[in-house]
């Protein structure tokens, strides 16, 4: 079926509200098109991964938007870009790149886009209600936006963010329809330890295991009711989401769609039962590692952006010790300002650690040069490191990238795997 | 045999079917085409000028930045051959059509008749037809 525009839409598809809104509108429809979408559905918010410098093209396009006097029509809030605006750390960024990023930024700030500048929006306070359609980019925070908070979003590309922003609405199809979240398959992992499903690192593990296993289907994980925090759900989305294209996991009993295992199936039966063995798990532990040295060279955490319990875990982790590698935790300006109000960062950057700001160090070059192995607790940097910084992996827990940093090499605690 | 047209074009070249899903963004250098992902099976080669395969997408929202900075750098395939639409990648095709760049035609294909051509020269005409 044809997707059906009324009078205001022709309208603007003729230019008469501008040609920012027009160009908008067309790429909204035309995605509709491509997806079969029949309608088009009003969305809530956005939240707009667009703004991060790939290379001159996406500068150029944001740009064509603000010259065409186009605005949000809805609260959108800005992912990382790839500069540190704060100034809490640095990029080396050629002077044309340095140059069109920051133009890049200030062309969606000219649209009315909130300066968060965060992978962790649902953190800064942008969290949408359950059930309403919103348009979201940024892999981790379309999977947490759509199954920790419920709210109804697809994995939104860049370009196709800003243009429902300003377009007001979003093609309706995939996750924005009710039929299209029912888990399909049922990730068992009640086998498994209490010890390993209380502690943090099991989280991005088993977040790997289920992008691996899932790539973009659907299920939900039964065995861990009373365990996650927010923090560990966080991880888990971010890097389902980067070994596999999850866009929406169920927690029974944890996330709002899965009172029960049953409520996420919508009532049909599971079409694959999967019991996860510790087996399975460590499979998905070793791939996080492709290092072969045991020296490290740098220590990043915070992919997704760290919240203030996870900088406050840093210094009680680091109990007064230097690091004697370098050291970032990648936040947003949410977590910075409270950081700076409590003392924290003060207390961190005097313990040689570099709060990154903005942005974070595997969209933009920062890792040092010439160094060759990063440690990091993130499923999400140790997927995406090698391939855009050149560095190899070594995966680790908090506390096992907090004891490396301050020894220089390889420091592990095996015996929560066991 | 024929594709199903995503975004209208033709194109000729050599086929790359990819063996493993990619992610664009981390998985592809976008000024050069090189695949770049350090744990992907075709690492090494170059998707520019080709007429590329993928059997699915993963990863990253930002793949239709690398798309279009592909295709504004010149380095982008000939055309794209996927099982069913992937919004995020045709966005990079979709907003380059509207900044008036030289665009790649889509088509939808599913993976084992992809794998069948893969190493092939073929034409694919405006309405998905494959000549081989």
């Amino acid at each position: 079926m044809a997707l059906q525009f009324t009078n205001e839409d022709k309208a603007i598809l003729a230019g008469e509200k501008g040609m920012g809104a027009k160009m908008a509108l067309s790429i909204v429809a035309e995605t509709a098109r491509l997806m079969g979408a029949p309608r088009l559905l009003p969305i809530a918010s956005a939240h707009i991964d667009g703004a991060l410098y790939h290379g001159d093209s996406g500068t150029l396009f944001a740009e064509k938007l603000v010259e065409g006097d186009a605005k949000v029509a809805v609260r959108s809030t800005l992912n990382v870009g790839a500069l540190d605006l704060m100034g809490c750390s640095k990029q080396r960024l050629p002077p044309h790149e340095r140059d069109m990023a920051k133009r890049m930024m200030r062309a969606y700030e000219k649209m009315g886009c909130e300066p968060s500048w965060t992978c962790s929006p649902y953190q800064a306070g942008h969290r949408p209600a359950l059930g309403s359609d919103v348009a979201w980019g940024e892999s981790n925070a379309v999977v947490f936006c759509n199954s920790v908070l419920g709210a109804r979003t697809n994995r939104y590309g860049d370009f196709l963010d800003i243009a429902c922003a300003i377009a007001g609405r979003a093609p309706d199809y995939g996750l924005h329809r009710t039929e299209n979240r029912r888990a399909r398959f049922v990730i068992d992992v009640s086998g498994l330890s209490e010890t390993l499903r209380r502690a943090d690192i099991f989280y991005p593990v088993l977040g790997t295991w289920f992008g691996l296993e899932m790539t973009n289907d659907i299920g939900v994980v039964d065995g861990l009711q009373g365990f996650p925090n927010e923090d560990n759900l966080k991880a888990f989305g971010a890097a389902s989401a980067s070994s596999g294209g999850v866009g929406l996991f169920h927690i029974a009993g944890v996330t709002p769609e899965a009172p029960t295992v049953d409520a996420a199936l919508q009532g049909q039966k599971p079409e694959r039962v999967i019991r996860v063995t510790i087996d399975m798990v460590l499979g998905a532990l070793k791939r996080l590692s492709n290092a072969s040295s045991e020296s490290i060279d740098a220590i990043a955490i915070g992919s997704p952006h760290l919240s203030l319990e996870e900088m406050h875990a840093l210094l009680t982790l680091l109990n007064d010790r230097k690091v004697i590698r370098p050291f970032f935790a990648c936040t947003g300006r949410h977590v910075l300002r409270a950081i700076e109000a409590d003392g924290t960062r003060a207390k961190l950057e005097a313990l040689g650690i570099t709060i990154v700001a903005d942005t974070c160090v595997v969209v933009t070059p920062m890792l040092p040069e010439g160094g060759s192995v990063l440690m990091t607790n993130s499923g999400k940097f140790a997927h995406y490191a090698t391939g855009n910084t050149g560095y190899a992996v070594q995966y680790g827990s908090l506390k096992d990238c907090v004891e490396s940093a301050v020894k220089g090499h390889v420091i592990r605690d095996g015996g929560l795997w066991q | 045999m024929r594709a199903q047209v995503l975004i209208a074009g033709e194109a000729q070249g050599e086929v790359l079917a990819l063996t493993h899903p990619i992610s664009f963004w981390g998985g592809v250098n976008p000024r050069t085409g090189d695949i770049i992902d350090a744990r992907h099976p075709e690492r090494g080669q170059n998707i520019a000028g080709k007429i590329l395969a993928l059997p699915a997408m993963i990863g990253s929202s930002s793949a239709a930045a690398v798309m279009l900075e592909l295709i504004h750098a010149g380095k982008a395939p000939k055309a794209l051959i996927m099982p069913d639409p992937d919004a995020i990648l045709l966005l990079g095709v979709i907003v380059a059509q509207e900044m008036e760049w030289p665009i790649c035609p889509a088509f939808a294909l599913d993976k084992e008749s992809q794998r069948a051509l893969h190493g092939k020269t073929i034409k694919i005409e405006r309405d998905g037809e494959i000549k081989e």
